[in-house]
């Protein structure tokens, strides 16, 4: 009988691995941390996620899963008893929260990449104002669906909260490296003051890497000669 | 809330996305109007408004509240329309995780590799992402094999949203080897998607709400012909 352990495969730096890491605390499940060594995959990593080969994993009593929003919304419905519902209650805000997860992965956080990468005040001045769009729109999505309370999700920290926050270290570090803000109290009011809260909550504060210790991170692997 | 839901469906005959919502919504058996967007031509005023972010078909448009993208509508018609028909996704955190991933592995690997290999005047990419299309085949076979044990669907007995989301390019597939002689849905390689193509085709739910396949043949056609004068405009 396979054990009821948990285990998720992962990068202290990733976002995208940040994800499931929270939902696990805001469950209170106990997990094992496996973290991979940078530029190299794990046996582990390999039979687990066969197809992609990418981090994060999340292993439950041996079978895995994989794709970080996917695991999110599998420890929400695996472990549904231990902890406010992470998805919205009717399937209409549901809609929404997946429409704006989806947004954030296949469109803002790109172009936040981007940023770091663009060559020239041409393209570096294009890509903000890409990003400033997406922020707008944010600000407004925060607006919509968390309908006073201090979450997308409402009382609580949800699926949107967790799919946009996880980016909010990378986010400072882009800020720093730009000498440009992008979320802040004049352009983006409610998204700023979420920001604070959502980067404090206790289950986030232990997994969210410092900025500096990112930053310094993100000058190595920035720094590669491009081929 | 009234007796008579309002539901509407944006869409555009040849889109397999469009595909989708249809085939849930008849899933359910829930009735809806179909507004017909013009493909090559503008997009209406309902469209844009609905749609601002991406104006994009499908939208799904219930009781006036439009919803985006076309897994959701479908998890959107499953979870709102819970008490009729099938259930779309499966019970289990663990089966709705693999539903989940392997629609996400369809819509963001496999399709645009298909569709990258098909636009590509480069030959050798063309070799390299019909190899990549047809690896990604053989994967899909495998997790047929698995997630079916031995029924007739992803979803088991009954199509599910595994089903819907792969099926929605069956008709493409189809009228590519009529088109190109291009046998992707190859008996010899994959033979349990062969079969199961067939069965999802010839399902009620499905038949009459996918395009005919020579439609479909001579709709790539004339996209073919609308690319190739654009890049001669150039």
């Amino acid at each position: 009988m396979a054990s009821d352990e948990v285990k998720v495969i992962g990068a202290w730096a990733s976002p995208f691995v940040m994800r499931p890491r929270i939902a696990l605390n805001l469950k209170s499940v106990p997990y094992e941390f496996v973290q991979e060594t940078f530029g190299a995959k794990s046996e582990l990593l390999l039979k687990s996620n066969p197809v992609h080969k990418k981090i994060p994993v999340l292993i439950h009593a041996d079978k895995p899963v994989c794709e970080s929003n996917i695991i999110v919304e599998y420890v929400d419905e695996t472990w549904s008893a231990s902890g406010p519902s992470m998805l919205p209650s009717t399937p209409y805000d549901r809609a929404i929260a997946r429409f704006w997860a989806a947004y954030i992965d296949e469109k803002w956080f790109p172009s936040l990449k981007s940023i770091l990468k663009a060559e020239g005040e041409e393209e570096k001045k294009a890509v903000l104002a890409q990003v400033e769009e997406g922020n707008a729109l944010l600000e407004k999505a925060f607006i919509d669906c968390s309908k006073g309370k201090p979450f997308f999700n409402g009382e609580h920290i949800g699926y949107l909260d967790i799919a946009f926050g996880c980016f909010l270290a990378w986010l400072r570090v882009t800020e720093l490296a730009g000498g440009h803000k992008l979320i802040d109290e004049v352009k983006t009011p409610s998204l700023s003051k979420w920001a604070e809260r959502f980067c404090n909550d206790p289950a986030v504060k232990p997994v969210m890497p410092e900025t500096a210790t990112l930053a310094e991170f993100a000058k190595k692997i920035f720094a590669k000669p491009t081929a | 809330m009234g007796e008579t839901e309002e539901v509407r469906l944006l869409g555009v005959w040849f889109s397999p996305y469009a595909i989708r919502p249809k085939i849930a919504l008849r899933l359910k058996s829930v009735d809806y109007d179909y507004v017909e967007e013009d493909l090559f031509g503008s997009k209406s005023e309902l469209l844009l408004k609905s749609n601002p972010v991406h104006n994009k078909v499908p939208v799904l448009i219930h009781n006036n509240k439009p919803i985006l993208e076309s897994l959701n509508i479908v998890e959107y018609i499953d979870e709102t329309w819970n008490a009729s028909g099938p259930s779309i996704l499966p019970s289990h955190p663990h089966d709705r995780a693999q539903a989940r991933f392997w629609s996400a592995f369809v819509d963001d690997k496999w399709f645009p590799a298909l569709k990258a290999a098909a636009i590509t005047k480069s030959e050798e990419a063309k070799e390299k992402g019909m190899k990549e299309v047809e690896g990604g085949l053989l994967q899909l076979e495998e997790a047929f094999v698995s997630i079916s044990k031995g029924n007739p669907f992803f979803g088991g007995e009954a199509i599910g949203f595994m089903d819907i989301c792969l099926g929605s390019f069956v008709g493409i597939l189809k009228a590519r080897e009529k088109l190109k002689g291009e046998k992707l849905l190859d008996e010899s390689k994959i033979p349990f998607l062969c079969k199961w193509a067939n069965e999802f085709l010839s399902d009620d739910t499905v038949k009459n709400v996918v395009p005919e396949i020579d439609k479909v043949v001579e709709f790539l056609g004339e996209l073919e012909v609308r690319a190739q004068s654009a890049v001669s405009k150039t």
